[in-house]
């Protein structure tokens, strides 16, 4: 239970209404526009790409930790953070590595899981 | 269904507009918080049990999206995120829930057509153009990066 103790329970709850907040504007603008949820999620990654590049996000993520990292937002703000990171560790070179490898370890997952999936799972009947 | 003769685009809009349900979209707004949220705080408990094990922020970080996706697409090969989703809405399809859903759910859905185009190619079809704006938007931030 010293686990338990460990928690910071003010940033958890700063998460959950950031986390939250986000999820509200990708609903408005699901409802509000005929934006589809491919364009939607582009749209995300690129502004939170923006964001990392300005330097901006990092300070979400302070505040409000995976309410920041975990929507699509933080993935995109990740890749800019690493294409910078590694162009100034290892100069330009590092603008075309920086980015995917950061976010490395998701899309593998991501991709595996997928494999995986679609050899155990069987497709269901499309209702429509 | 009565017969309506609708002319001309405008006119056929202003009809779907009346005729389809109009979404609730406070009802959809709240439900998009709540579930978000608690995605986010899921996402936040690992992180913390990564940093009480001594883990750090990065590896931390991408242990949390890796069990996130885990477990979203467990939920899609059982049919359960689909349902999440509907209720859900932005809620499930925004956190990096949502890009797992988007590999997954393909993946499964077009084995019919083989492992290479079907499973290998539509996996991609939401997740590719993410990956593509993505991906150019950093290097081309990175190209900045090094020049100032």
């Amino acid at each position: 239970m010293e686990f338990l103790q460990s928690i910071d329970w003010m940033l958890l709850l700063r998460c959950f209404i950031v986390g939250g907040l986000i999820c509200v504007v990708g609903q408005i603008l699901i409802d509000k526009t005929k934006l589809t949820s491919a364009r939607i999620l582009v749209l995300f990654v690129t502004i939170g790409a923006i964001l990392g590049g300005l330097g901006i996000y990092k300070y979400l993520i302070e505040f409000a930790g995976a309410g920041a990292t975990v929507p699509l937002l933080g993935f995109g703000a990740n890749l800019a953070k690493g294409a910078i990171q590694e162009v100034q560790n290892i100069g330009l070179l590092g603008a075309f590595i920086g980015g995917v490898k950061a976010a490395a370890g998701g899309i593998a997952a991501a991709i595996f899981f997928g494999y995986i999936a679609s050899l155990l799972a069987k497709p269901k009947i499309k209702k429509q | 269904m009565e017969n309506n003769p609708l002319e001309t685009k405008q006119e056929y809009s202003k009809y779907v507009d009346k005729k389809s349900p109009n979404s609730p979209i406070l009802k959809n707004c709240f439900n998009a918080f709540w579930v978000g949220g608690l995605i986010c705080s899921i996402g936040q408990i690992i992180l913390f049990y990564c940093k009480y094990k001594g883990l750090d922020e990065t590896s931390s970080a991408t242990i949390v999206s890796i069990i996130l996706i885990g477990i979203s697409a467990l939920l899609t090969s059982l049919n359960i995120f689909n349902k999440i989703g509907k209720f859900a809405g932005a809620g499930s399809l925004i956190p990096i829930t949502g890009f797992a859903n988007s590999i997954v759910s393909p993946a499964i859905e077009y084995k019919s057509e083989g492992y290479v185009m079907g499973v290998g190619g539509k996996m991609f079809t939401v997740a590719g153009p993410v990956l593509v704006f993505g991906i150019s938007t950093s290097v081309i931030i990175g190209i900045i990066a090094a020049f100032f």
